[in-house]
């Protein structure tokens, strides 16, 4: 029965993507969206239920094979289903959000000026997002490495396929190459990372992995002849490098931004509430695994800091609307993968969660804007919306409430979770990433409510005063509605058995030594109102709030002041408005550097060395040879061929003989 | 199994002799000529068929076993059979046959009979030296192959195809004389020319030396592996579609099927001894050949040295065994890479057909391959930009698709022989992703660029069957390899065993 239901779970995104994908043209626009939708909803249902009986109910995780995919060597190699708190909790956020997005879509997707009427784009687009859906959910239902990969670079695909989706743009086909490069690099490290597993346990099954674990605790592998490494740490590094790439951890964050090519409902769908997180599921996944290795855990907690500060930073210079909460998922990613690398894998999921709600909030909010906007991006152009857009406005305000983490709403429950349980923390590394962490608090505050400030309040751009600006019709705005509803509140709940880890149970697993979650809720939880009570005195809602009222008195009181900053400190600017070089070092290093090096390889050794040296020297000796005796030939190449084989034939009756 | 009904001699023997009906009765008949040809390609591929249903996977012994005496007085033998190694290879064979045929319909318009029939007498050969059993009749088919090749390449070839044909047959002629050699050597030892009793033959370590070099200068022009792999970047470009595909899709895997025939189990010993040399140019073709892939401007080159690349994945997986057993004392893993390499033989098959004939169709619309004459063909084409898509991406060994199978058996395999290996082999994930999705962009993706795209139409019936056919394939063998693996388990088990026993 469950068996069933999971299956079908899985199933039905794929079959209203292949339904819509295939026969969009004979089933039109609307049989296209009906499909999905449906196939989306049936996920949604079901996915209620498993999350009611793995979750609420706390029944036992449930592992089963679906498929054999191949087996050889005595390693069955397998997709099949491993469901407990973790991946029942994803699969209801990703198939929710999903549904939100397929909804919402109907009325973005409605008219483009990229794509003639008749073109199918339509059906093509939902026709995508129900693949993403089908291939997330693939990639958290997994019990085994192999069906995560597949998983993982199925995700990949559509999320290049998306980027792209306005393929006749320049920009829009150089961010998805771009962005399935990037990716295809960290997943050369998750390959080796897989390698390492099937080497040392023989295994691709996650359940007969972790039972080997305590057993090579202390193998080593030897790197290089006199350099050994623990094989845990080497394993847990290069399978880290492939969530660096999904989620976009520096430097693999690259892609991220200019996936913002793509449709705004996937960058809502895929590049901030599901496929980014990714990386973090992963490493929840295989908290039993990373729990052994320090060294692996402090590098993850390093990485995600430098990500979420550094990050951060950059939103406060963006102009285009999408770029800035862009650049807020970088950051926030890099606050979900420190939790991780803290051991506070609940509360890094936990973020994973509510930003899914709030950030999908923002995207949709935003995007609700662009539409108002006539598809125009830039938050120069904007200005005063608040009274042409209150449902849109509310919306973006709760989304940004959330984003800040103020008291109350979802996101303060979680970033609140994962600080204090960094300041709990010995680990190499922790105060390092605590100072950057709490740094971010203010730079989120500041940079969310600029674009807030700019985009709804103070003078209205000449083109919000020359154009008709209004509200985004129903199917755009109820999404909205339904996922304020969550962003708000959701937290509350929550929180309690996210600290006390009754929430995730035994899906998780921390030592003891390492539970820092543990200690934060001994020590400082008297209750979820209490929390919020007391949080008004603390350093992270403090600056949280600063952050809004300097970027008040910045951008609403007295909006000179930000252009005579930026002359005050070019430098500054500088650095953040080339987002500290990584495009132009990616550009001059790999990008040319391989291309001249092919280049080389083609002219020098293939042409020059092999081709004119080695082949055709021996070609004109051969051939002028042959042209004496070409006089009298017929001229015909196969002639001779026939000769040749001809002569090797009598050669071999000769030496027999 | 055992029915009586010599049906390895019907597949080599129906298109030959179909080829020959062709290219007599068809002459002033194109029609005649096409229909025939049709006919012939899939009355062979659907009496193909049975070798799959009646294989008994448990074996590894020769099924299908044909054997009259020929030349008795040297003891040739007229031998035929498979087993799990070559099957699959027959049946790619055929398979491709049929689209192959179907590729050139309305595309040839010269001498139609004569394109036909070399292709049918191509397919009856190639299937020749997969079945044969006899080291003699295996050099005759594989010696014989060239021949309608080179009248394919030099006919209908490009404007280089002097050249090109050239530099095609002097590699191979050469490449395999070496190995005839080593077939007249062995005979003197043992009295016969059966394969089977070569592999059983004792051999000292000098003479598995030679014959272990004589073989590989056969089997590396053939696959290609660096450096003697700048003859198949010529050839492809210079042969009509219908012959690149042939070239890709089936004549670089006699040189992998070599490999696992003759020099892993007649020189066990040397293998071992000099795995390193076949290791190495298999890393180098995989990482070095898709750098010079980066290069390219013409799309047919730039398959054509992807195809080098992946065919690394072949030869590293074929040799890995060896570093196995040394470093961890068993076999474990051996199996892996082994069959990760046969696997990926069948799936670089389905998968740089699909890219020639891909390029063709573009090919016959614009005649040109440059990619700088394309660019937003999507735009134009969209379902068969679809279907690029889907062989691209499977050319990037995305999983889900044939691409990925071999190559992420071989790279775990690889990953226990030595962890550089793995980490080398496995750069192709970027290297790959690379070249293959930079012609994309550049010829797919895009604004239309130019009037010529302006005014492509999308594909035809015809050309849609070819490409469905294939994106079928290649799916349905990336999503459930699980049936081929099973084919060959036994065989690939088997030889291991023999090139793991020594033979000194």
């Amino acid at each position: 029965m469950l068996h069933t239901i999971l299956t079908l779970i899985l199933v039905s995104p794929l079959i209203g993507a292949l339904i819509a994908g295939l026969f969009g043209r004979q089933i039109g626009r609307v049989g296209a969206h009906t499909a999905t939708i449906l196939g989306v909803t049936i996920s949604v249902v079901l996915s209620a239920y498993v999350f009611n009986q793995f979750v609420l109910e706390g029944a036992e995780a449930y592992n089963a094979s679906l498929y054999t995919w191949l087996v050889t060597d005595g390693i069955r190699f397998e997709l099949g289903f491993m469901i407990d708190e973790l991946s029942a909790t994803m699969m209801l956020v990703v198939t929710f959000v999903s549904l939100m997005v397929h909804i919402y879509t109907v009325g973005y997707m409605d008219h483009d000026e990229d794509y003639d009427h008749n073109d199918p784009y339509y059906q093509r687009f939902f026709s995508y997002i129900s693949l993403f859906t089908f291939s997330m959910l693939s990639l958290v239902m997994a019990n085994n490495f192999l069906q995560l990969f597949f998983g993982w670079e199925a995700v990949g695909l559509v999320s290049y396929l998306l980027i792209g989706f306005y393929m006749k743009r320049e920009s829009a086909i150089q961010a998805n190459f771009k962005a399935f490069l990037v990716n295809r690099v960290g997943d050369l490290g998750f390959i080796l990372g897989i390698a390492v597993v099937f080497v040392y346990f023989n295994t691709m099954d996650y359940n007969e992995f972790f039972a080997q674990l305590a057993d090579n605790k202390d193998v080593m592998i030897e790197i290089i002849p006199g350099v050994e490494w623990s094989m845990i740490t080497l394993m847990l590094i290069l399978l880290f490098v492939g969530a660096m790439g999904k989620s976009a951890q520096m430097p693999l964050h690259v892609w991220l931004p200019e996936s913002m090519e793509g449709p705004t409902p996937i960058s809502a769908l895929i590049h901030a509430a599901t496929m980014v997180t990714a990386g973090v599921f992963l490493i929840a996944r295989l908290s039993p695994a990373f729990e052994m290795s320090e060294v692996a855990l402090s590098v993850v907690l390093i990485i995600g800091a430098l990500t979420a500060f550094l990050m951060g930073l950059l939103g406060l210079i963006q102009t285009d609307i999408k770029r800035v909460v862009a650049y807020s998922t970088l950051s926030q990613l890099g606050y979900m993968i420190a939790a991780m690398g803290a051991s506070a894998y609940a509360a890094g999921m936990f973020h994973v969660l509510t930003h899914a709600f709030f950030k999908a909030l923002l995207f949709l909010a935003a995007g609700s804007v662009i539409i108002a906007m006539h598809h125009k991006q830039e938050i120069s152009d904007m200005g005063g919306l608040k009274k042409y857009m209150p449902i849109t406005y509310i919306a973006m305000l709760i989304g940004s409430l959330a984003l800040i983490g103020f008291p109350g709403f979802s996101g303060f429950f979680s970033k609140d979770s994962i600080l204090l349980s960094l300041n709990e923390a010995e680990r190499f590394g922790s105060s390092f990433a605590y100072i950057l962490l709490m740094a971010g608090v203010f730079i989120t505050a500041f940079y969310s409510f600029r674009m807030f400030f700019l985009v709804f309040h103070g003078e209205e751009s000449e083109y919000v005063k020359t154009h008709q600006i209004k509200e985004s019709p129903w199917v755009v705005t109820v999404p909205l509605v339904l996922l304020s509803v969550p962003a708000a509140v959701m937290g509350l709940p929550m929180i309690e058995p996210m600290l006390n880890g009754t929430y995730f149970g035994s899906a998780l697993q921390i030592l003891p030594q390492n539970d820092v979650m543990m200690t934060v809720y001994t020590t400082y939880y008297h209750g979820a109102v209490d929390m919020i009570v007391h949080s008004f005195l603390t350093l992270p809602v403090i600056l949280a709030i600063s952050g809004v009222v300097l970027a008040y008195v910045m951008y609403v009181q007295v909006p000179t002041l930000p252009a005579k900053l930026k002359k005050m400190c070019p430098r500054g600017f500088y650095v953040l408005d080339s987002a500290y070089g990584f495009d132009r070092l990616n550009d001059i290093v790999f990008v040319d550097g391989t291309r001249k090096l092919g280049h080389f390889f083609n002219r020098v050794v293939d042409g020059k060395i092999i081709d004119t040296g080695m082949v055709t020297n021996t070609f004109m000796a051969v051939s002028n040879s042959a042209d004496a005796l070409r006089q009298s030939q017929t001229g015909y190449l196969y002639h001779y061929a026939f000769v040749m084989i001809l002569g090797l034939l009598a050669m071999l009756v000769w030496t027999l003989w | 199994m055992l029915t009586g009904f010599p049906i390895l001699s019907t597949l080599i023997w129906l298109p030959i002799i179909g080829g020959l009906l062709v290219l007599f009765a068809g002459r002033n008949n194109d029609s005649a000529a096409k229909w025939l040809s049709l006919a012939t390609v899939v009355a062979t591929f659907i009496l193909s068929i049975p070798l799959w249903t009646g294989f008994d996977n448990s074996t590894a012994s020769m099924q299908f076993v044909e054997q009259v005496a020929w030349i008795p007085m040297f003891n040739i033998h007229y031998h035929l059979g498979v087993d799990g190694l070559s099957m699959p290879l027959v049946l790619l064979t055929t398979f491709t046959q049929v689209l192959v045929i179907a590729s050139a319909w309305d595309v040839i318009k010269d001498r139609v009979e004569q394109y036909m029939g070399a292709f049918l007498i191509m397919g009856g050969i190639m299937v020749g030296v997969f079945v044969a059993l006899d080291s003699i009749l295996f050099y005759i088919f594989w010696e014989a192959l060239l021949i309608p090749m080179f009248i394919v390449i030099g006919k209908w070839g490009g404007p280089k195809r002097v050249y090109a044909t050239l530099k095609f047959f002097l590699y191979t002629f050469l490449g395999s004389v070496f190995m005839l050699v080593s077939f007249l050597y062995m005979y003197y030892l043992s009295g016969s020319f059966s394969i089977l009793d070569f592999q059983d033959m004792p051999l000292g370590m000098t003479a598995q030396i030679l014959i272990f070099l004589a073989f590989l200068a056969a089997f590396a022009v053939k696959i290609p592996m660096f450096p003697v792999h700048t003859w198949l970047p010529d050839a492809h470009v210079e042969a009509p579609t219908a012959g690149s595909v042939v070239l890709a899709a089936i004549m670089l895997k006699m040189g992998g099927y070599g490999f696992v025939r003759f020099s892993l189990p007649i020189t066990p010993d040397a293998s071992m001894t000099l795995d390193w040399i076949v290791i190495a140019l298999s890393l180098i073709a995989i990482v070095y050949i898709g750098v010079v892939a980066l290069a390219q401007s013409d799309m047919k080159k730039l398959v054509a040295y992807s195809s080098i690349s992946h065919m690394g994945f072949v030869t590293l997986g074929m040799f890995l065994v060896y570093d196995i057993v040394q470093n961890t004392g068993s076999m474990q893993g051996a199996q892996l890479g082994m069959e990760g390499a046969m696997v990926q033989m069948i799936s670089h098959g389905f998968i740089s057909g699909a890219m020639f004939l891909a390029i063709g169709v573009l090919y016959d619309r614009m005649h040109t391959r440059e990619i700088s004459a394309y660019g937003g063909v999507v735009n134009k084409m969209p379902w068969f930009v679809l279907f690029a898509v889907i062989f691209s991406m499977a050319n990037v060994g995305l999983p889900g698709t044939s691409g990925f199978v071999g190559e992420f058996m071989v790279i775990l395999s690889a990953f226990k022989a030595n962890l550089w290996y793995g980490t080398l082999a496995a750069l192709t994930l970027v290297i790959g992703a690379a070249y293959t999705l930079w012609m994309v962009k550049r010829v797919f993706f895009g604004a239309v660029v130019n009037d010529q795209v302006e005014q492509l139409q999308d594909l035809n019936k015809r050309e849609f069957a070819i490409m469905a056919t294939l994106a079928i394939a290649i799916i349905a063998l990336g999503v459930f390899p699980g049936p081929l693996m099973e084919v060959m388990h036994t065989s690939v088990g088997h030889l291991l065993v023999q090139a793991t026993t020594s033979k000194l």
